[in-house]
């Protein structure tokens, strides 16, 4: 009983979402960004309701949504680490501050600590190859990681 | 006989008229503009290695396997996405190009299971065959990387391995054997429509998904097999395929479900069924399918079938296994006996719609030869005998005026009481997809069907009635038409009467017909009425199409006019793009209208009556006939209760379940003294039956079926009758044991005698038939190829026919003691009264009859989603589970008719029809409220069926009579 309600009220907040987007043009990814702001991550349970809304199946929001990393199945952690994983990050030693900062956090990729205060996820480029190795810390880009840097961070984000 | 094998060209053809020349691998070809590289080539007979093409959907450019080189221009273009241009210089087979090809093929089978020799689909993969073209003979990568093959690697399980899903009860998606060509994908959505299928994730992750990563069985699949067909590999695979084997002939045939008439491929080994394929060149289908068609053929073989004759004395008897001889002689010589006791006209039978052509024809000829009577009639009675009412009276043909293909051309559609995303899916799949191109819709029904809105299309205009007004709904769209100026004068100065549209106009201008005055009892918003009259006559070429929603009410004949009377005033009739299109219940309903069925026409919609036509056929059969009508079922049933009608020959037809009022159907059956039915099962109406002849399958014989667009199908034998004959062939025998000298060898000398006695069919022949694979009648001298578009120069009676059409209420109305109004339909997964389809497996998606109620109303009933409710009218009472949906209106329920054990008919009034006695199904006054158990209709009725089905065992039988 208490999930369904769970789902009435993420179909409710849903409904406003795709009702007040509805009238751009290519609605579906400024609805599922704003879900994602609203809820911290995007429901199964909102996928009928944008699917309804936008007169699309269930399969096309969910192809959508599943093709985009950013789009989470479940909230993330207070803080979220991306780093960047791509080729010039790697050759100035990314992979060593990797390991290292999974380490320090005890996570593996795409986890989020069971205090819930941090997630960390591989990127694929953040434009920072000049800055390599670079990561992102909640939305703000960090370039020339250390691993002075990288226990910092990690010290910061479980504070 | 071998496997036809359908030419693959890769992407559709193009529709443009201009034609470019181009030279490929040396060859030069000319072919329209805008068609592919890669269809050009196969057209020159040069198959360009491919995976994700196929030319039921548009090109994709994904597997990069169809790359060429083209002359003059950079690197090596996808042939499939590569339009043709003048001058072109293709080379298809280049050192370069092996190369790529290779070194894709190489990364594909590095993540592909290696079990060819055990896969289903060996012999039939497309990926097989191109590794073989491409000459793959090492895959440099290994197979011990990461992939989505194996369930377990290096002693952990494979996260990426997904099992395979054998929800579907008819095919089984191995997510193994994928390699992401996304052909499923496309066909479910360019050519059924649904979106049922898309692509998660992305990259090596990328995978086919059903809904939300659901089963194919909990996601928006309707089962069409669309994606089976599409899908190069195993991964989309029939389950009786994994069970049989690779069919090794095929043979071209037609359904036997719905009026839409599709072709199959039936491929078949040995005399077994391995698979059904929509065949591409079907010109109703055009290589598509439903899950009826393509998949529930399973009831040909089910274990229910009975293969030899029964008799037994009473109907409370067990039933009695005779040889055919002893079945023959014994119907033969009771109808004669009752014929000299009660009269000629004693006797008398019925034609069924799901049988061939040629055999309602001898049944027709038997009882009008025969029987010496004309008590002849057919289950189009309860369907659309006021099609054949209405249109005959306004254009002079009792039938549809298009073909499927007009929706190509059409641009405004109105879809009146029909729904055809249940009843004609293949149909709804091309009208589904002309909508997604932009095509307007108007839908008139009580209910929110698919087609009002769902993925991708949207009504325009949804005009939800009260059951019961479509006459009031009709007319005052002609009133907006009329009072608005929308009509089309010209043409209707030129083609019709006009004094008489005049007079119509007149009539329909009275603003007593106006949106505004006919709101108030048609529930119709009038702003929403008039756009729609508006979109309809302003909106380029207006098609209707319109199915039982229209026919089944008390008014059916006169809705049907009321249609004629839109198209003629707005000129949308007699070209492609427009018409009235009728969409017929059952696969050969229209043939078996054609072919004589009704108690006052002979073949071709020729009255008893006239002298002329009867003079055909007595000379031809040597009989005098009787020039008196006969009479129609509710009249045989009625002189039945009376005692003086005793006896009938039901070919195919269940009337006591698909007939309405159940009660007086029974009474009327129980009355008679000898009911002989002729099914491929016990059905309903052989509980009161004294004689069984088993009937075959459409499998097991040959004949052709009139489809709604009158088409006509070859139907070929593929097997022989598991019941040792034919159904034309019980017939025929029977007519010989009651001394008439029929001699017939084949159904090709059937349809020889047609042609030979109705003008509209004069040119038919089955060697016709074999050079077109079908036509569409009128077939005869002025039209030597059949006519796919009636009325082109002027309508078949001379002027077209305004006719009034004044709204009369039924006279079942809603009361305080039964407040709701009840309308019936159907459902995709089942057919008509379910007899085939309740013994397949699509039982899996309907496995009861539901009554579908508004959350208001059943809010006010305290009835909860899934409850055990009452329905009950002033006719009977029945139980079944409730579906609360707003798509009925308040005040409105709904059910369908599929299962013997609700009986929905039971409800059913006899209020029928005032020009055709076709029942009004669809208007019934009910109340619904909470049950604890089946009703004492339903108890009664079970046990009747079960005492009444005993078989005696041949060890226990006592001596006859």
């Amino acid at each position: 009983m208490e999930s369904r309600s769970a789902d009435t009220d993420i179909a409710s907040r849903t409904e406003a979402i795709v009702g007040r987007l509805k009238p751009l043009e290519g609605p579906l990814l400024p609805i599922l960004r704003d879900i994602q702001r609203e809820f911290g991550y995007v429901p199964q349970a909102s996928l009928p309701v944008i699917a309804n809304g936008l007169n699309l199946s269930r399969a096309e929001v969910h192809g959508v949504v599943s093709f985009y990393h950013d789009y989470r199945e479940a909230p993330a952690g207070r803080h979220v680490i991306k780093l960047c994983r791509a080729e010039a990050c790697q050759s100035m030693g990314g992979d060593e501050l990797a390991e290292r900062l999974l380490g320090l956090l005890g996570l593996d990729w795409h986890e989020t600590g069971a205090d819930r205060k941090v997630t960390i996820e591989p990127v694929y480029c953040l434009g920072l190859c000049a800055c390599a190795p670079a990561a992102m810390v909640d939305g703000e880009v960090i370039g020339r990681l250390d691993a002075e840097m990288v226990d910092q961070l990690a010290k910061a984000v479980q504070a | 006989m071998t496997l036809i094998q359908e030419i693959d060209y890769g992407t559709p053809a193009s529709k443009a008229e201009k034609t470019v020349r181009l030279v490929i691998d040396g060859n030069t070809i000319e072919v329209p503009e805008g068609t592919s590289v890669m269809r050009a080539s196969m057209e020159a007979g040069i198959q360009v290695p491919k995976l994700c093409a196929t030319d039921m959907v548009d090109a994709f450019g994904s597997c990069r396997l169809c790359l060429v080189e083209i002359e003059g221009r950079n690197g090596t273009p996808a042939s499939c996405t590569t339009p043709v241009a003048e001058g072109m210089v293709v080379h298809t087979q280049t050192g370069r190009l092996k190369d790529i090809r290779r070194g894709v093929m190489e990364l594909y089978i590095s993540d592909h299971p290696l079990d060819c020799l055990t896969c289903a689909a060996n012999g039939d993969c497309e990926l097989q065959d191109m590794a073989g073209a491409v000459g793959l003979r090492d895959v440099r990568y290994g197979y011990d990387g990461e992939n989505h093959v194996k369930a377990r690697q290096n002693g952990e399980a494979n996260p990426r391995y997904m099992a395979k899903d054998e929800s579907n009860p008819y095919f089984t998606y191995d997510p193994a054997k994928c390699i992401v060509c996304s052909r499923c994908v496309r066909a479910c959505e360019e050519v059924q429509g649904t979106f049922a299928l898309t692509i998660e994730g992305r990259g090596f992750e990328s995978r086919v998904s059903p809904g939300m990563h659901e089963s194919f069985m909990s996601s928006e699949c309707v089962s069409c097999g669309a994606c089976v067909q599409a899908c190069p590999t195993a991964t989309l695979q029939e389950k009786s395929v994994i069970e049989i084997g690779q069919p090794e002939h095929s043979v071209v045939t037609t359904c036997a479900y719905c009026g839409v008439g599709c072709s199959f491929k039936a491929e078949m080994r040995g005399e077994e069924v391995v698979r059904m394929v929509p065949w591409k060149d079907g010109k109703a289908n055009r290589g598509h399918s439903c899950v009826k068609g393509r998949f529930a053929w399973g009831y040909a073989t089910h274990q229910d079938r009975i293969l030899n004759p029964m008799v037994r004395e009473k109907i409370t008897d067990p039933w009695r296994e005779v040889s055919w001889e002893e079945a023959f002689a014994h119907v033969a010589k009771e109808f004669r006996r009752l014929q000299f006791q009660y009269g000629k006209g004693a006797i008398g039978g019925i034609t069924s719609s799901r049988c061939t052509n040629e055999e309602t024809f001898l049944v027709q000829k038997l009882v009008r030869a025969g029987f010496g009577n004309n008590n002849v009639d057919t289950c189009a009675r309860v369907c659309h005998s006021p099609t054949g009412y209405g249109l005959g009276k306004a254009f002079g043909t009792s039938a549809g005026t298009q073909d499927f293909d007009s929706v190509e051309h059409t641009d405004v559609v109105i879809l009146i009481g029909a729904n055809p995303t249940d009843g004609h899916p293949v149909f709804a799949s091309r009208l589904k997809k002309r909508l997604r191109q932009g095509v307007k819709l108007i839908v008139i029904d009580p209910r929110r069907i698919d087609l009002v809105r769902s993925a991708h299309i949207e009504a325009s205009h949804h005009l939800p009635l009260r059951p019961g007004t479509n006459v009031a709904v009709l007319t005052a769209l002609a009133h907006v038409i009329v009072t608005e100026g929308l009509f089309d004068e010209a043409f209707i100065r030129e083609r019709c009467d006009w004094s008489e549209f005049e007079d119509w106009a007149s009539f329909v201008a009275d603003p007593a017909h106006s949106p505004e005055a006919t709101e108030v009892y048609t529930g119709v918003p009038a702003e929403e009425l008039r756009g729609a009259a508006r979109l309809y006559a302003r909106g380029g070429n207006g098609a209707i199409y319109y199915g039982l929603g229209v026919t089944e009410h008390s008014q059916g004949s006169t809705t049907v006019m009321a249609i004629a009377n839109l198209a003629m005033a707005t000129g949308n009739i007699g070209r492609p793009g427009v018409g009235v299109n009728p969409l017929r219940g059952q696969n050969n309903v229209q043939g078996a209208c054609d072919m004589g069925s009704f108690p006052h026409e002979l073949p071709g919609y020729r009255h008893i009556s006239g002298s002329e036509v009867r003079d055909v056929f007595e000379k031809l059969w040597g009989v005098e006939l009787n020039p008196e009508p006969g009479l129609r079922i509710p009249n045989m049933l009625d002189a039945a209760v009376d005692g003086t009608f005793r006896g009938i020959y039901i070919q195919g037809e269940d009337i006591l379940q698909s007939d309405p009022d159940t009660k007086h159907v029974k009474a009327g059956l129980e009355a008679m003294e000898c009911v002989v039915v002729h099914d491929l099962f016990l059905n309903e109406t052989a509980n009161y039956a004294h004689v069984f002849l088993p009937g075959s399958t459409f499998l097991e014989k040959d004949g052709t079926f009139t489809n709604a667009e009158r088409r006509i199908n070859r139907v070929r034998k593929v097997m022989s009758p598991k019941n040792g004959l034919a159904d034309w062939e019980v017939t025929l025998k029977l007519a010989q044991a009651m001394g008439l000298g029929w001699h017939y060898n084949h159904p090709s000398e059937i349809m020889d005698e047609i042609a030979a006695t109705t003008p509209s069919f004069a040119n038919v022949t089955y060697q016709l038939l074999e050079e077109k694979g079908s036509v569409q009648w009128p077939c005869n001298e002025a039209k030597p190829d059949g006519t796919p578009v009636m009325h082109l120069d002027g309508f078949v009676r001379g002027k077209g026919k305004f006719i009034r059409t004044e709204y009369v209420a039924t006279d079942e109305r809603t009361g305080p003691r039964f407040p709701l109004l009840l309308t019936t339909g159907r459902i995709l997964s089942q057919y008509n009264v379910g007899a085939q389809t309740r013994r397949t497996d699509n039982v899996a998606w309907h496995a009861e009859d539901r009554l579908e109620i508004h959350p208001h109303d059943a809010e006010q009933r305290g009835i909860r989603e899934g409850d055990l409710v009452k329905l009950s009218s002033r006719s009977g009472e029945t139980a079944l589970h409730a579906t609360i949906t707003e798509r009925v209106a308040p005040g409105v329920v709904y059910t369908t008719f599929h299962h013997p054990g609700t009986q929905a008919n039971v409800i059913t009034t006899d209020f029928t029809d005032w020009a055709t006695s076709c029942p009004e199904y669809k208007v019934t006054a009910v109340q619904v409220s909470p049950s604890n158990g089946p009703t004492a209709w339903q108890q009664d009725y079970e046990a009747q069926a079960t005492q009444s089905r005993r078989i005696a065992r041949e060890d226990a039988l006592e001596p006859a009579e």
